[in-house]
């Protein structure tokens, strides 16, 4: 499969997609898929992520959209009347931010300034050897190594992965297996930072991982192996 | 020996508009059991002794040229229960295949049965995925199925996806594998992004439709509208009015200037009013428009004259099908005036608008068959259209603001002034905060072809709330005298005794939504002991439990699914099913939380199944 014609090139940060808010707020709720799920408000996954505000929402529409419901979670003027429940009253999701989008859209004054907004999204690429498309991620919405790691997993399991073959189909079905496959020796988690440089991914605390990633690369084992000894040394320098 | 008569699962009305998927024939593919082949076919008489040479032979041509036009699938189906022969015959000329439920019957099997599929349509997961009560990679991955198709459907042109995960590798797999693709709808799906949407655009030559509806598209900053061929296209319907990224709108023209046959064309939020006018004046010929966010995005310099946009609209003479609005600045809104007498069909469940505003419009629409709005316009809204709209079919009132507190501007008032007003009507779905018995009862009597009754009063358990009795006599009343009706979703405080009605007067009844209603397992008993036709049964937070599951034995294997979450079930009533009916498949998903609770079922989905336990759940979901 020849994808010449898809082959992306790193565009300006902000343009469409990536937003998600950090649902750092979470009602109280009956049940919901949240623990167990990431907090993925990712391009790539329906998430079962429920963000807090007077519905129990979950946003399927991803870009823009997802910075505006940051603000309706933190919202203290909206006295909880009622534990929230999953999913009621049923409106789909894409209904439901569609709305949310336009109360925000109201109060400011270009549309597309939304991303703006928030200020707080740390949009990189990520790209992983094998896979045709490229994604892109909001480390913001992120605390730590492994929920960005689970998120990784979860937006490249719909891809082959080099020669799997058949078993390969079934594994990048099976998240979890995704995850072993990522975690494991095969591929390696690397990244750009403001330098230039290609580090991996890991090393540095989160935090400080997220200031300075400018694009994330997930290699194949055996070429991550120079990289290393540079990653040991700029660890070094900066602790 | 299971008794499973063969039945076909029906389409509901649940399309998202404009609705002008005509749906495919459906048919279910049966299971070979039950069958009762004989080896002689024909109409009973005595073709054994007819003596003209190969006598079966020249029957089965007949057959095959009869049954080429048997488009309904129940007819299909029961075709195919003849003998042997018809059932050869129709699973040669069945070129439009419908698949109710992704996992009910593997893509081997129903490859190898129908050999000349055309027109493929799949369903993949319930309903209730969309309000977040499903675990993230639950399942209904296309990957399979494109595989299948792709080796055995070289002819393929259709394809139609509803809650199904595709992904880019699919679509591309897809794009390669039918030279003759034309039509591609994908309904509430994820896990694609623009890429896939580039090449389905750049490889699929003879592309006439590709619709995207309330479908998640991941922005992987690919300017898909860029990949559709330089030279003069088929295209005849596009809408991305679900995809979240800017299409580059230069690209966008020039791809409606070459589209001479372009009829249905519906635009995200992103693009302006100011580029729809542009669009429209080259595509005057639309008969179906989204018009994106209807409002400008940039701000206009002084004294720059805005386009003409009523004279686009009147120059549209076609248009009979009109939505978007995704951020309507109404100050537009009289532009689409010149249009309104000829709508059939008006989307604005996005346009936040007050009733005077909506009576602005409504006064000319009295053609107006189906409506989608939001209760901003409130019962004085709704009195407006009843008033007007006297060819109403299908109302949905949508909430504004989705939430259990809200005030609710819509209300039993509303519904009162529709059922008086709009006689025609077929399909209702109605969210609202407070509502009584005596109105949905007046509905009932007024609106006789009611087929899909959806009442969403939005508080939880709220009684009538001028009388403060449950809401079981309007529900009673509904099924009572609305005698077409096959869908039902109920609310607000009901009893057992709403459930009794629905038993006893549901008999058409295929399709049941239920939530926070009920005293007991006699009220689930009721309805799958009294409700013949129940093909799905979603259920959420209501006291149903085991004993009330057990009845449902001698039924399941005509149903589509039962979904059941926050009941009363326990692991081991739902083992006990898993054990009585082999042929379902009985799946319990898990939450953290279920780590404490032991026995307790929290979310259960069961469904009838040809393959067994399928092999690609996520770790969240169990299989008995």
């Amino acid at each position: 499969m020849g994808f010449e014609e898809t082959e992306l090139r790193l565009g300006l940060p902000g343009n469409g997609g990536g937003g998600g808010n950090g649902s750092e707020v979470e009602v109280v709720r009956k049940r919901g898929f949240c623990e167990t799920e990431n907090v993925d408000l990712k391009l790539n996954l329906s998430s079962k992520e429920v963000t807090a505000g007077a519905d129990a929402t979950h946003d399927k529409a991803k870009s823009l959209i997802n910075k505006e419901k940051s603000l309706l979670p933190s919202d203290p003027a909206k006295p909880p009347a009622k534990a929230q429940v999953v999913g009621w009253p049923p409106v789909r999701s894409f209904r439901k931010n569609m709305l949310a989008v336009q109360k925000n859209s109201s109060e400011s004054s270009n549309q597309t300034d939304q991303k703006g907004i928030n200020g707080n999204a740390v949009l990189v690429k990520v790209s992983m050897d094998g896979a045709p498309y490229l994604r892109k991620v909001d480390l913001s919405m992120y605390k730590s190594y492994q929920q960005l790691s689970d998120a990784l997993a979860k937006m490249f399991s719909s891809f082959t992965i080099g020669s799997c073959g058949t078993q390969g189909m079934k594994d990048f079905m099976n998240e979890s297996k995704m995850m072993d496959l990522l975690s494991g020796s095969d591929y390696v988690r690397t990244y750009e930072d403001k330098d230039g440089d290609w580090m991996l991914v890991g090393d540095v605390p989160w935090e400080m991982f997220v200031e300075s990633c400018k694009r994330l690369r997930i290699m194949k084992g055996k070429e991550a192996v120079g990289l290393a000894p540079r990653a040991m040394e700029k660890c070094k320098n900066r602790s | 020996m299971r008794e499973d008569p063969v039945s076909e699962m029906s389409e509901d009305d649940d399309r998202s508009p404009p609705s002008d998927l005509g749906g495919p024939a459906s048919v279910t593919v049966s299971s070979n059991k039950t069958r009762n082949c004989t080896g002689v076919c024909g109409s009973g008489s005595s073709s054994i002794e007819f003596q003209a040479p190969y006598p079966d032979q020249v029957l089965e041509n007949v057959l095959e040229s009869v049954l080429y036009f048997l488009t309904s699938r129940r007819d299909r189906s029961a075709a195919s229960l003849v003998c042997k022969s018809w059932y050869r015959a129709e699973a040669l000329t069945r070129s439009e295949l419908f698949i109710g439920n992704c996992y009910a019957v593997s893509p081997r099997r129903a490859t190898r049965r129908f050999t000349r599929v055309r027109s493929m349509s799949i369903k993949g997961k319930p309903r209730f995925a969309d309000f977040n009560l499903m675990p993230t990679n639950w399942g209904a991955y296309f990957t399979p199925w494109v595989a299948a198709m792709a080796k055995a459907y070289p002819w393929l042109e259709k394809v139609y996806l509803k809650r199904m995960s595709v992904s880019d590798d699919d679509l591309a797999l897809l794009s390669e594998s039918f030279p003759g693709f034309k039509e591609l709808v994908l309904v509430c799906c994820e896990g694609f992004g623009t890429s896939g949407l580039a090449v389905v655009a750049s490889k699929c030559r003879q592309l006439r439709v590709l619709d995207l509806i309330e479908s998640e598209v991941m922005d992987d900053d690919v300017d898909w509208i860029s990949f559709f061929p330089e030279s003069q296209i088929y295209l005849e319907s596009l809408t991305f009015d679900c995809v979240e990224c800017h299409v580059n709108f230069e690209a966008l023209e020039k791809l409606v200037i070459r589209s001479p046959s372009l009829k249905k064309l519906r635009l995200n939020r992103l693009v302006s009013i100011g580029q729809l006018y542009r669009l429209m004046i080259r595509a005057p010929q639309l008969t179906h428009l989204g018009t994106g966010s209807f409002s400008t995005l940039e701000v206009n310099a002084q004294g720059e004259q805005e386009p003409d946009y009523i004279s686009a609209f009147s120059a549209s003479k076609s248009l009979v099908c009109l939505s978007g609005f995704r951020d309507i600045w109404s100050d537009y809104l009289p532009a689409i005036y010149p249009v309104c007498a000829n709508l059939t069909n008006l989307n604005f469940s996005y346009a936040n608008i007050n009733p005077d505003q909506l009576k602005s419009v409504i006064c000319y629409c009295g053609n107006l068959q189906i409506f989608w709005v939001l209760d901003s316009i409130c019962d004085e809204g709704l009195q407006a259209v009843a008033a007007k709209c006297k060819e109403l079919r299908e109302l949905r009132v949508f909430p504004v603001d989705p939430s259990e507190d809200a005030e609710g501007p819509v209300s039993e008032v509303g519904l009162q002034a529709i059922s008086e007003g709009c006689r025609n009507l077929q399909s209702i779905l109605y969210f609202c905060q407070r509502m009584t018995n005596a109105a949905v009862i007046a509905m009932s009597k007024n609106c006789p072809d009611l087929v899909v009754f959806r009442l969403c009063i939005m508080g939880r358990l709220r009684p009538d709330h001028l009388t403060g009795e449950p809401m079981d006599e309007g529900f009673g009343a509904i099924v009572r005298n609305c005698k077409k009706l096959t869908r039902l979703a109920v609310s607000g405080l009901l009893t057992d005794r709403a459930f009794g009605y629905i038993g006893k007067y549901g008999k058409l009844v295929r399709t049941l939504s239920v939530a926070f209603a009920g005293d007991s397992d006699m009220g689930l008993k009721y309805v799958l002991e009294g409700c013949p036709k129940l093909e799905k049964l979603e259920i959420r937070d209501s006291p149903f439990g085991d004993a009330a599951l057990s009845s449902g034995l001698h039924h399941y294997y005509n149903m589509r699914f039962l979904w059941m979450s926050s009941c009363k079930l326990s692991r081991q009533g739902c083992r006990e099913i898993a054990r009585a009916l082999p042929h379902l498949v009985v799946e319990v998903m898990k939450t953290d939380l279920e780590a404490e609770v032991g026995d307790y079922v929290e979310t259960l989905y069961m469904y009838r199944s040809l393959e067994g336990p399928r092999d690609d759940t996520p770790q969240s979901v169990e299989i008995l």
